[in-house]
C-alpha cells in the first residue's frame, strides 16, 4: 500500500476545497467553483481555480486574444483562406512586418499595418499581465519577485521586437509572428550581422541559460535527496535549519568545497535566470546598432582564433574582376 | 489506466522520431580539424540517387568524311559544318536526351524536317547554342567537364527543375495575408518558411547577394551597411536553393564562422559564384528571349518562361551526373558554332 512519505508522494490526500486567504477590500471575486482532477494531482496540486481574473486580467485578454485572432485571421487569409492548409502550413505561416522600404512609418494595413497593430495589443496584453501579477503578489502580501522576472523577459521581447527596429530606423528589422518565420528571423540575424556567436552577451546570456539548466538540476537533485528528512519543506528549512538543510549542505561540501543555503540558492536561481533574457537584449540592442559585424568585432579584440587557410588561398572572383 | 499512458507515450515518442532519418550518417572532413568544415552524408540515400545520375554510354564516333550537314540539308543553321554521319549522331543522341518517348517528331515535322512549325525545333536550334556558350564561355563553372543536353534534360521534354516566377494567391489584393514572398512551406526554400522565390532577384535580376559588412562597428551615412534582414533572408533561401540542388552542406563551400570572408573558404565557393553568374546570363540571354515561342500552357503563372537554377543541372548532386565528361564525346558542342 502505498504510504504518505513526502509532499512529492503521489498519494493524494483529499480535503474540503477551499478559495484561499481572504482577499483585501476592493479586490473582485475569485472566479468558478474549485474541483480536483487527479492526474494533474500528479504533477501539481489537485486543486484546479478558482481564478482571479480581475480588471487588469479581463484587460489583458482582450488585447491578447484580438492579437492570436489577428494573427491567425492574417495567417488563414495569407492561404487563401482554406483551413486545411492553415492547419498544414501552420508552423510556416507568420504576420509578417512591414517592408524595409516603409522605414518607421505606418503601411497599408496589407503591407504590415496589421504587423503593427498586432504588436501595440500584444504589447499593451503582456504589460498588463505583467502589472497583474505585479498587483496580485502585492494583495496577497508576497514579495514581488516574479514580476520582476517577468520584466527581464518582456525586456528582451521589447528589444527585438520595438527598441532595436526604432534605433535601426526600420519596422522591418522586428520579428515576424510565426513559428518557423521566428526562427529564420534568428538565422537571418545572425548571418547579417556576421554571426553571433561572436557577441559576447549572447555568450553571457547563454552562460546564464545553461547555468540556470545546471543550477535547476542541482537544486532539484538536492531537495529530492534530502526530502526523506523534511527537506522539501524549504521555506521552513530557511527559518529553522534541520538535519535535511544540514546533510545537503554537507554533501555538496564535501563534493566541491562549497555550499549554497537553502535561502541563497534560491537567489542563485532567481539571477541566473533573470540575466539570461537582460544580457541577451543588451546583446540584441548592439546588433547593428553599434556592431555590425560580431566576427570582425571580435577579430579586432583578438579572441578569434586562426586557423591555418587551404592552399591556394582562395581570393573574391568579385575583386580579382574575372569576366567570362 | 496505465496502459493507456503506456500507449500514448509509446506513440508520442514514435511522433517524435518519424521526422528524423534513419541512421547511418557518414561524416567527411573538408577542412582543418576544429573547424567544423565537413560534410554530411547518408549513404543509403546517396545509393538511390547514384543510379540516377549515371550518364548514358556515348554513341561511336561518327567520320568526318563525306558532305556536310548543310549542303545536303535545307535549313541547318546550327551543327551545319558536321558530317551527314555526325549530324545524324547527333540528332538521334538529341532525341534519345530529350524526348526518347517521341523521337524526332517531338521537333520535326515528319513530312518536312526542315520545317521550322513546330515551336520545339526552334527553341532546341537555341538551346544547342546555349549549350555551345556554356562549354565555350562558362568554363570557370563547367570547366573541362561541359554540360550537354542530357546534363539538364535527363530523358524529359522539359528539365525536371525549372523555375517560373510564382503565382500569387487568389487574394492577393485583399487586405489580410500578406505573404511578404515568404513564409509557406515550399520546395525552392528547402521546406523552410524563407522566400519561396529567390530566383527572380538574383538569377534574373542582379540584385546584391552579399549582405555582410567589412567594416566591425556599425558605420554612419554613406559608412553604413544598409543591407536589411529580408535582404539577408533572400540570400539565405538562394544558399538553402543551392545547397538543396548539390545535396551539400554549408561548410562545402563556406566557412561558417565567417560566412563573408573568402580567404577561409574552399574553392568550390568561387565555382558557385560563376555559376550564378551563369544562370543569370543564360536566363537572360537565352531563356527570356524565347518567351515568344512557347505556348502559353508552358509559361508559368505570370506569363514568364521557364528558366535555369542550380538544381536544373545539379539535380542534388555536388557535381551533375557526379562529373562524367559526357560533353568531350561531342566535340560539336564544345564551342559556339559560327553563324
Amino acid at each position: 500500500m502505498a504510504q504518505y512519505q513526502n509532499l512529492f508522494t503521489s498519494v493524494q490526500p483529499v480535503g474540503p476545497l477551499h478559495d484561499g486567504v481572504a482577499l483585501p477590500q476592493g479586490d473582485d471575486k475569485r472566479l468558478g467553483q474549485p474541483f480536483l482532477l487527479h492526474l494533474l494531482g500528479r504533477i501539481g496540486n489537485a486543486q484546479i481555480g478558482p481564478v482571479y481574473l480581475g480588471t487588469l486580467g479581463l484587460a489583458s485578454l482582450i488585447f491578447g486574444i484580438a492579437a492570436f485572432n489577428i494573427i491567425g485571421f492574417n495567417m488563414l487569409a495569407s492561404v487563401d483562406w482554406n483551413p486545411i492548409q492553415l492547419i498544414r502550413q501552420l508552423f510556416w505561416l507568420a504576420l509578417e512586418p512591414p517592408a524595409p522600404a516603409y522605414g518607421l512609418s505606418f503601411p497599408p494595413l496589407a503591407k504590415g499595418g496589421w504587423w503593427l497593430i498586432v504588436g501595440l495589443m500584444l504589447t499593451a496584453s503582456i504589460l498588463l499581465w505583467w502589472a497583474r501579477t505585479y498587483r496580485r503578489a502585492r494583495q496577497l502580501g508576497l514579495g514581488t519577485h516574479v514580476a520582476w522576472a517577468f520584466a527581464a523577459a518582456i525586456w528582451l521581447y521589447l528589444v527585438c521586437g520595438f527598441f532595436r527596429p526604432i534605433m535601426m530606423g526600420s519596422w522591418s528589422e522586428a520579428v515576424p509572428f510565426g513559428i518557423f518565420p521566428h526562427l529564420d528571423w534568428v538565422s537571418a540575424l545572425s548571418l547579417r550581422y556576421g554571426n553571433l556567436f561572436y557577441n559576447p552577451f549572447h555568450a553571457l546570456s547563454i552562460v546564464f541559460l545553461y547555468g540556470s539548466v545546471l543550477l535547476f538540476a542541482m537544486h532539484g537533485a538536492t531537495i529530492l535527496a534530502v526530502s526523506r528528512y523534511g527537506g522539501e519543506r524549504e521555506i521552513e528549512q530557511i527559518v529553522d535549519r534541520g538535519t535535511a538543510s544540514e546533510r545537503a549542505a554537507l554533501f555538496w561540501r564535501w563534493t566541491m568545497g562549497f555550499n549554497a543555503t537553502m535561502e541563497s540558492i534560491h537567489r542563485w536561481a532567481w539571477w541566473f535566470a533573470v540575466l539570461c533574457p537582460l544580457v541577451g537584449g543588451i546583446g540584441i540592442l548592439l546588433t547593428g546598432t553599434v556592431v555590425d559585424n560580431w566576427y570582425l568585432w571580435s577579430v579586432k579584440h583578438h579572441v578569434v582564433p586562426a586557423y591555418p587557410l587551404g592552399n591556394p588561398i582562395v581570393v573574391d572572383p568579385a575583386l580579382v574582376g574575372v569576366k567570362p | 489506466m496505465k496502459n493507456v499512458i503506456k500507449t500514448m507515450l509509446c506513440l508520442g515518442a514514435a511522433l517524435l522520431l518519424s521526422g528524423c532519418e534513419r541512421p547511418p550518417i557518414a561524416t567527411v572532413q573538408t577542412g582543418y580539424r576544429g573547424t567544423g568544415m565537413e560534410q554530411v552524408y547518408n549513404p543509403r540515400t546517396l545509393a538511390q540517387q547514384a543510379p540516377l545520375n549515371q550518364a548514358p554510354v556515348a554513341p561511336e564516333a561518327a567520320s568526318a568524311d563525306g558532305p556536310k550537314a548543310k549542303d545536303v540539308y535545307k535549313n541547318v543553321q546550327v551543327l551545319g559544318d558536321l558530317s551527314v554521319g555526325q549530324f545524324a549522331r547527333h540528332m538521334t543522341s538529341i532525341a534519345q536526351w530529350v524526348a526518347p518517348d517521341v523521337g524526332c517528331s517531338y521537333c520535326h515535322n515528319p513530312q518536312d524536317f526542315a520545317d521550322d512549325s513546330k515551336y520545339t525545333k526552334v527553341v532546341a536550334r537555341r538551346m544547342i547554342q546555349m549549350t555551345q556558350h556554356v562549354n565555350q564561355d562558362w568554363k570557370a563553372h563547367v570547366s573541362e567537364t561541359g554540360v550537354t543536353c542530357y546534363t539538364c534534360h535527363r530523358g524529359n521534354h522539359i528539365p525536371k527543375n525549372v523555375w517560373t516566377a510564382p503565382k500569387d494567391r487568389k487574394y492577393a489584393s485583399s487586405l489580410l495575408g500578406d505573404l511578404a514572398g515568404q513564409n509557406l512551406a515550399s520546395k525552392e526554400a528547402g521546406l523552410t518558411s524563407l522566400p519561396f522565390d529567390p530566383f527572380s532577384s538574383y538569377l534574373l535580376d542582379n540584385k546584391a547577394i552579399r549582405v555582410n559588412g567589412q567594416e566591425a562597428m556599425a558605420g554612419v551615412g554613406a559608412y553604413a551597411n544598409r543591407a536589411s534582414l529580408k535582404q539577408t533572408e533572400h540570400t539565405y533561401s538562394l544558399m538553402v536553393h543551392m545547397s538543396e540542388s548539390l545535396g551539400v552542406n554549408c561548410t562545402y563551400c563556406h566557412n561558417t564562422r565567417n560566412f563573408a570572408s573568402w580567404e577561409e573558404s574552399r574553392p568550390q565557393r568561387v565555382t558557385a559564384w560563376h555559376g550564378i553568374r551563369m544562370a543569370r546570363d543564360l536566363n537572360n540571354e537565352y531563356m527570356t528571349p524565347l518567351t515568344s515561342q512557347f505556348p502559353t500552357e508552358r509559361l508559368g503563372p505570370h506569363g514568364d518562361v521557364a528558366k535555369v537554377n542550380c538544381s536544373t543541372c545539379h539535380q542534388g548532386a555536388f557535381k551533375p551526373l557526379y562529373g562524367a565528361a559526357m560533353a568531350k564525346d561531342f566535340p560539336e558542342l564544345l564551342t559556339l558554332a559560327k553563324p
